[in-house]
Parts: structure tokens; C-alpha cells; sequence
């Protein structure tokens, strides 16, 4: 294997090794201070202050790390390894103090070291929200992903259940780029149910719930049949070790790693006390700025972001919205967005656009809002154009069966 | 003489055996027995054939009467041989010639008055009677209907115990049965006309019953999945006639419309999802035909799909497999013939309001709704249809068909599919296994590109891919087009199943 896809100097290694070695005593440590600070001292530092009784034996296997056989491991899982040392490793990450010492990769280890651009050349938005989203947050975390990956902008998310999935499942749409910051190994689909979305983004199989055993090669060709042409537009990234299983800490340590990856940090669906909430504080923390989607007064899911609102964050509608933020206004159209119907037989344009006004179903459509009932013929012509367009990803349907316009599909 | 025998039978699944009743009289203390494998409403009898006895100006003989049924293997169930215990024991002493109990056999229920009362199974055990024979059937008036199906077999319709031994001392000819002939041939089917709006589930209704497709309407509650369901018996093309008399056995078999004569139109079965798996598939300490057999040649609908229990969806999986059900117990195993079509309804979430803003339900709700009915059983559902709430102009508006003009195009699509599959052995497009789709569904060019873009791009799973062969080629039957074109395929992707929950397991 070469370097280009394992590196890591061996002090960054040793560290995260020791952060692995010590998680169940940190989980402990949290309750007397704050996560930030603890994964900001430094290795003695830390072995002081979390370690306990046990920081003798700590000392002992810590002495005993075997670099090399951790780039192995590295390696095995199909992971590439960038340390804090590394040209590749994003520098916006450095602004944090407690900044990650290794970022493990899986598929396109190119869509995360571009982000070592600085923000106006390399822009990402981190999207997060509830795992228990509405089927509004989930279908606005889609739309947002999809419009702002359509136009070049890098999606960052957490692969969670409901709007960090969402978000990241509109990326992939949009064939745009996008990165999910696992809190346990980058070679383990979490959560489990999300296998799919996180196959899609590495663009590789995984067998099971095991790592794959061999090719690891993250940009090799995916496995599946049907995957064959597509090309890797993603990444999933750690800090921590292969096949790491997440402790409660690692969520909150995570999203300091989405907050500070994203130039903005848009928040879709928060209930209060809400772990999105926590990224956004984060985020704010380290001078990015936050945005939220206003929700209903009356739905839980919504008080933690139109608190959020209330308290300055930026208000966000659309992918315009978040480009406008990000870019400066105007940026939105200078990224080619295109116009609905834009590239479609005036046939299907038409019926787009009447979908676009409201007319969800077919026989809406071909009604009218105000003329007679159509003839079933009629019906089922525009039946068909509406699943032509849905074939074609310029519409969906929502749970009920409606057709919606899918923005930025152009 | 004081020994005689009737000959009678017993139902056995929907079939039925020969059952002889044998009285044997004797000298002794006064008692009345009956012996053979005989279950609570048979020893029962004893008591109504004695009170029909004397109430109907016979003697009961005071002495020891036994009374058998043979073959003793066999469990009785039912009152229905009330009537060939009655006779024999009035052949053993002496009040009918024992000869007469060679030409007919009997059966019927007794009450205490002596009238004669139907049983269910009626056209089984006529046709057994045929099978084994005999010359000429007793039946109780009400249930001759039934009995006169069956060719080549005197039929007696009698209605009391005096009319029964007036034929077999030969005093009155026998009573003929009444005319055959439909049973509610008159009533009229509810159909399309009183549909407002709804086309898209319209369109579903008629492929479905086009290709014998199984269909799942989903759409909140009040928007009229269960109006359009019930519907569908109207645009399926007639019974035939080996298919009416089917089911016409199978429904005397489980105790419906006893007496009504034949079948005329396809059964529409809608079970309470609080339905048990024996009370769906059959099932009982005696056998009984399930739901999914009274719906056999006609249309099972489940309301609620997700309400039902897991062990009741569960059983559903051989009778959609096989076409037939089959029910063991106490060593005994009874089939059932189960060849339906299945139509669900759902709620699209718990609540039934997903895709409005009333809906509060989380992806993980949904997730876990729909995975209430995943499985095996949704791989038996070709067709998944959004039943939403109509515009207020097609409200208004004009019914877009009516079930007359959807049955005719019905009809010519089933007629193609009939010469098609004439050597495979199905009827139906939906019964194709996929080497047949190899064989009958290819594509052409341009369907073929929609439909692996259509995969490719996520919209479809490895199975709705076949899935939408088989509806593809119903839509090519339905247009009369010998080959599957793009408008097919796509049209069939209409009605994937795969459109929402693809997404949801992203």
C-alpha cells in the first residue's frame, strides 16, 4: 500500500491511541469538565487528568504503540490516514484547539483534503438536525443538500437518522460532493441502518457489518452491479481509530469536526436541549456562522431552530439561502442554477412547471384548478410525464404520493 | 328386522366420504346411543330425532337403539346426519321398507317438529353421492339448489320428516328441487360510475385486474381506498362456470349462502384485521375453510393492512404462493383452494397524514410503519397506488369510467394473456415466474433504457424490477401492443412500491 493512501506521523498516531485506550475514562471526565477542553491537553496532560488509577497501565500500553502496525490496521480497513502534520489536512480544522491529531478516511480522500482550500475557494456548509425529523425537516434537509452539492459546495453532515441522512442523500442526488463525520471508525456503516447512504458515499460495498477484507483501495471500483459508472463524490471521515464503537462523547466530539469544517452551519430540525444545537454552538464558538430553518411555533422538532432564530442566526428557506450566507449574494446564480424546466421537452416542461404551481396529482394536472374533470386518457398521459420526470430526478413523491419539484435537479 | 342401514355422507375438506348410519334395535332397558367418532352436535341428535319422531306421529321404539357411523375413523361434525340416523331407525322397526334405503342418500338436520333443515357442504356431499353412485340424493328443500348442480343424481327436496317417508314408502313422487338458476344475477355490482376523481387508482383497479395483479392502496384515511377496493369485483370478468361452482362448494363448505344455489358473481372477502391466522388460511378443531379461500376466484381485501397481526400476514404467504390452503390437524390435512386476488390498504404513517403539515410523524416512524408490512408479503404486491383526496372540479366533475367499459378492455387483455400462457400452465401475468418474463416480457430499445436508468438510479430494487416487468406487460396487453414499449415501462413505474421506500432505506 502507498503512502499517498496511509499516512500519519507516529505522535499523531500514538494520540489517537491514546484517546481510543482512554474513551471510557473520558466518558467519565465529562461530567466534571467540558469535552473541548479535555481533548485539548496534551497527552500527558490528558493522561493526568482522565486517566485515574489506571494511569500507570495506560502509560505501559501506550509505550508499548507499534506505529507501523497501526497504518497496517489503517490500511486493512481501507482507510486512508491524514495527521495534523500532513499538507492535506484541512486547515480550517486547526482554528479549534482541540482539533482532531488524525482524520481517517474512507472513499475519496480528495473530497476532504480539498477542503484544505481555504473557505472562499473550497466552501462546505455543514446541514444537521434531529434524528427524530418531520417529514418537513427530512424533505428540506434533502433539498438543501441537493441545491447547495449542485452547485459545487461541499455537504458536511453526520450520516444520522433524519436530517443529517437527508442532507447528505440530496448531496449524493445532485452528484455533488459531501463528507459524513462518523463519531465511530470511518471503516463502520453508524448507524446501521444507514449501510446504504454510507455505501453510496464511499462508493464501496460493505459486507455485513464487518470492514471489508481486501482491495481497500478507497477510489477502487464499487462492487455493486449497478454502481459501476458512478463516480465516488464522498467521503466518511473519524478521528478516531478503525472499527471504533462510539461512546457518548464521541457524538458532541464529532460535531466539532462538522462545525468546524463548515463555513456555515445550518440547523433544519432541533428540538430543545437538541445535539444540533450543541454543533451550532460550536460552530459559533469558532466564528462560523449559524443559520436555521424556521419550523412551526407548535412542533417540538422545531424549538430548538427558531430559538436559534430568535437568538440572530440566519434565517434559511432554500439552497439560495445558504449560498447567498456563505458566497454573498448573487452567488447562487453565478453557480449555473438552473431554471426549472431548463433541458426538458416542452412536453415535460410544461407539466413541471404546473407541478412547480401546486398541482400535486395527476388528476389535478390534467384538471386544472377550475376547468371540468379530464378525461381518464388525458390522466394518465400526464401520469406518465410525472413519472418521467420523477425518472429523470426532477420531481419526487412525499410519503403521501405527491409530487413535488425537487429544487437545483437541473 | 331390527337392523337397518342409510347410506349418507360427511364432509371431508371440500370433498366429502361415504358415511353409513347403521341403527341396530334390541331387547333391553330403554337407551339410545350413537357411536362412531361422533362429535357434541351428532350425539345431540339423539334427542331432536326423538321429539321429531313422535312429533311427526312415528313410533319411538322403546328399546335399546344403537346407532353407528362408519367408517368410525372418521370424525362427524354437525347435525347434518339427524336425517339418515332418523330413517334408519325407522327402517329397523319396520315403519319404511329397508329396501328403500338402498336408492337414496340422506342428509339434513332435524328439528324438533320434524322439519327438515339445511347443512352446510350441501353441493360436496352431492357430489360424493354422484362419485359413489347412488341412485338418488334426500336433501332439505332449502339447500336442493344447490344439490341439483350436480348431473345424474335423482334429487328429493323434501321439507319434514313425513314428506321424507312418504318418498321412501313410495306414496308421493319426489318433490323436484327449485330452478337452479343465479342467485342474485339481479343485484346490481357497485361500480366505477360512482367513482368521482380517483384516476390514477382507477387506472391501478384495472391493470390489476387485467394481469391478476395483487394491489396496495395507500392514502390517508376517508379518501376512499376501501370505496374503490370494493369496486373491483365489478370490471373482473365473469365467472365461468367450473369456476362458479367452486366457489359455490367452497362457500356451502363454510357455511355461507347455504341454499342459494350457484355463484353468480366473484366473493368480495373483507376480514377485521383482528382476524386470527386459522380464521384468514382455515383452520378450526374441524377444518373450516379460511377467508383467503371463501375470497377463492375473487378478491381478498385487507383494510389496515398494518393492523393485522404478524402470524395472520405471515399465513398469507403459501395460499399467494400455491393458490390453495393447506390446513392439518389431528392427523387430518384438508386443502382448501385459495386462488384470490389481494388488495390492501394502508395508511401512508401512523398518523395518515404524511406529505400534509398535520403530519408529525418522524422518518423513523415511517420506517418502522412500513417495515410492519415489508417481507415476503409485499413481494406479492405488484402494484402500489397513492390514493389522495379528489380535486373539488373532478368532484364535480364526471366518473372517468364506468366498470362496463373497463371490463371490456379487461376482457381482451386477459383473452391475449389466455393464447400466451396456454402452455405454460398460468393464467395471468402476474403468476410469471421470471423465466417466463424472459420469455414473454422483453422490452423494447427505448423501455429497455428507461427501465435500467430507473435502476440505476436508485428508484428500484432487484425485485421491483421484476415487479415491473410483470405490470409492464399487462400495460402492453391493455393497449393491445404484442411488445413492451417505453409507455408501458413507464407507466408500470408508476405504480412501483419501491418509490418511497427506496428513499426511506437510503
Amino acid at each position: 500500500m502507498n503512502d499517498a493512501t496511509t499516512a500519519g506521523c507516529d505522535a499523531c498516531l500514538r494520540r489517537t491511541h491514546l484517546i481510543a485506550l482512554l474513551a471510557g475514562r473520558i466518558e467519565h471526565e465529562r461530567h466534571r469538565r467540558r469535552l473541548p477542553e479535555i481533548l485539548a491537553l496534551p497527552d500527558e496532560g490528558l493522561l493526568g487528568a482522565v486517566a485515574g488509577r489506571e494511569v500507570a497501565a495506560v502509560r505501559q500500553r501506550i509505550a508499548r504503540f507499534d506505529a507501523p502496525a497501526a497504518r497496517r490496521a489503517c490500511d486493512a480497513a481501507g482507510l486512508a490516514a491524514i495527521c495534523r502534520h500532513d499538507v492535506r489536512y484541512p486547515a480550517r480544522l486547526l482554528d479549534a484547539p482541540d482539533a482532531p491529531a488524525i482524520l481517517h478516511v474512507a472513499g475519496d480522500p480528495r473530497v476532504l483534503t480539498a477542503l484544505v482550500e481555504p473557505m472562499e475557494a473550497a466552501p462546505a456548509v455543514a446541514i444537521v438536525g434531529a434524528r427524530r425529523a418531520t417529514g418537513y425537516g427530512v424533505e428540506v434537509a434533502r433539498a438543501l443538500g441537493r441545491g447547495v452539492a449542485a452547485a459545487g459546495v461541499t455537504v458536511v453532515s453526520g450520516m444520522a437518522f433524519g436530517v443529517d441522512a437527508a442532507a447528505q442523500d440530496g448531496a449524493l442526488e445532485a452528484g455533488g460532493p459531501t463528507v459524513a463525520v462518523l463519531a465511530g471508525g470511518a471503516d463502520v456503516p453508524y448507524p446501521a441502518s444507514k449501510r446504504r447512504l454510507y455505501e453510496r458515499i464511499v462508493g464501496r460495498r460493505v459486507a455485513g457489518q464487518r470492514p471489508p477484507a481486501k482491495d481497500p483501495s478507497p477510489t477502487a471500483a464499487p462492487a455493486g452491479a449497478s454502481a459501476g459508472a458512478r463516480q465516488v463524490t464522498g467521503c466518511a471521515v473519524s478521528e478516531m481509530p478503525p472499527g471504533f464503537e462510539p461512546f457518548r462523547w464521541s457524538f458532541p466530539a464529532r460535531n466539532r469536526i462538522i462545525a468546524a469544517l463548515g463555513g456555515l452551519t445550518v440547523v433544519v430540525e432541533a428540538a430543545e436541549r437538541s445535539g444540533s444545537l450543541i454543533t451550532a454552538e460550536l460552530a459559533a464558538g469558532l466564528g462560523r456562522a449559524v443559520a436555521a430553518v424556521p419550523g412551526q411555533v407548535t412542533a417540538p422538532q422545531a424549538a430548538g431552530t427558531n430559538a436559534l432564530l430568535a437568538d440572530g442566526a440566519a434565517l434559511v428557506r432554500d439552497a439560495r439561502d445558504v449560498l447567498d450566507h456563505l458566497l454573498g449574494p448573487g452567488a447562487f446564480e453565478a453557480a449555473g442554477a438552473a431554471v426549472p424546466g431548463a433541458g426538458l421537452e416542452p412536453r415535460l416542461c410544461a407539466v413541471l412547471e404546473a407541478v412547480a404551481s401546486g398541482l400535486d396529482t395527476a388528476g389535478r394536472l390534467a384538471g386544472g384548478p377550475s376547468r371540468d374533470a379530464a378525461s381518464a386518457e388525458e390522466v394518465r398521459r400526464v401520469g406518465l410525464a410525472l413519472t418521467e420526470l420523477e425518472l429523470l430526478g426532477r420531481l419526487r413523491r412525499d410519503p403521501g404520493g405527491r409530487y413535488i419539484v425537487v429544487p437545483g435537479a437541473a | 328386522m331390527s337392523l337397518a342401514r342409510a347410506v349418507t355422507f360427511a364432509l371431508d375438506g371440500i370433498a366429502s366420504r361415504r358415511v353409513v348410519a347403521e341403527v341396530d334395535l334390541r331387547v333391553g332397558l330403554p337407551a339410545f346411543n350413537i357411536v362412531g367418532c361422533a362429535d357434541a352436535a351428532v350425539r345431540e341428535s339423539r334427542e331432536r330425532i326423538q321429539a321429531a319422531l313422535l312429533n311427526s306421529a312415528f313410533a319411538f321404539p322403546g328399546r335399546r337403539i344403537t346407532a353407528n357411523l362408519a367408517p368410525a375413523d372418521l370424525r362427524k361434525v354437525g347435525p347434518g346426519f339427524d336425517l339418515a340416523i332418523a330413517c334408519a331407525l325407522l327402517a329397523a322397526s319396520e315403519q319404511v321398507p329397508v329396501a328403500a334405503l338402498e336408492r337414496w342418500a340422506i342428509f339434513g338436520e332435524l328439528s324438533l317438529g320434524g322439519e327438515v333443515r339445511p347443512c352446510r357442504g350441501t353441493l360436496a356431499l352431492a357430489e360424493g353421492a354422484r362419485r359413489e353412485g347412488m341412485p338418488g340424493l334426500i336433501v332439505p328443500r332449502a339447500a336442493a339448489r344447490e344439490a341439483a348442480l350436480v348431473d345424474g343424481l335423482a334429487i328429493a327436496a323434501v321439507s319434514t320428516l313425513r314428506e321424507v317417508v312418504a318418498v321412501l314408502r313410495e306414496e308421493v313422487a319426489p318433490p323436484p328441487p327449485p330452478d337452479p338458476g343465479h342467485a342474485g344475477a339481479t343485484e346490481r355490482l357497485e361500480d366505477l360510475d360512482d367513482v368521482r376523481g380517483h384516476a390514477e387508482p382507477i387506472r391501478a383497479l384495472v391493470i390489476a385486474a387485467a394481469g391478476g395483479h395483487n394491489l396496495l392502496l395507500a392514502g390517508p384515511p376517508g379518501t376512499g381506498k376501501t370505496m374503490l377496493a370494493r369496486r373491483l369485483p365489478s370490471v373482473l370478468p365473469p365467472l365461468t362456470h367450473t369456476e362458479a361452482v367452486e366457489v359455490t362448494r367452497i362457500h356451502s363448505v363454510g357455511g355461507l349462502r347455504v341454499g342459494e344455489g350457484l355463484a353468480a358473481r366473484r366473493p368480495l372477502r373483507a376480514p377485521h384485521h383482528t382476524i386470527s391466522a386459522s380464521g384468514l388460511v382455515g383452520g378450526g378443531s374441524s377444518p373450516m375453510p379460511g377467508e383467503v379461500s371463501l375470497a377463492h376466484h375473487g378478491v381478498l381485501f385487507l383494510d389496515e393492512l398494518s393492523e393485522f397481526a404478524r402470524p395472520a400476514l405471515e399465513a398469507l404467504r403459501q395460499p399467494l404462493e400455491d393458490g390453495r390452503a393447506v390446513v392439518v390437524r389431528r392427523q387430518r390435512t384438508a386443502i382448501y383452494p385459495a386462488r384470490f386476488m389481494l388488495v390492501a390498504s394502508t395508511n401512508p404513517c401512523p398518523c395518515g397524514h404524511a406529505g400534509s403539515s398535520r403530519c408529525r410523524c418522524t422518518e423513523g416512524d415511517m420506517l418502522r410503519y412500513r417495515r410492519r408490512l415489508s417481507g415476503p408479503l409485499l413481494d406479492r404486491i405488484d402494484l402500489l397506488v397513492h390514493v389522495t383526496r379528489p380535486s373539488a372540479a373532478e368532484l364535480a366533475g364526471e366518473a372517468y369510467t364506468t366498470s362496463s367499459s373497463a371490463r371490456a378492455t379487461i376482457a381482451q387483455a386477459r383473452e391475449r394473456q389466455t393464447i400466451r400462457f396456454a402452455e405454460e400452465g398460468i393464467a395471468a401475468n402476474a403468476q410469471m415466474s421470471p423465466r417466463l418474463l424472459r420469455r414473454h416480457a422483453r422490452l423494447d430499445a427505448a423501455g429497455q433504457r428507461i427501465l435500467s436508468s430507473a435502476y440505476e438510479r436508485n428508484h428500484l430494487s432487484a425485485r421491483g424490477h421484476h415487479r415491473v416487468l410483470r405490470v409492464a406487460r399487462t400495460a402492453a396487453d391493455l393497449a393491445g401492443s404484442p411488445r413492451i414499449c417505453a409507455e408501458h415501462v413507464i407507466e408500470a413505474l408508476t405504480f412501483r412500491q419501491d418509490a418511497t421506500t427506496v428513499q426511506l432505506a437510503a
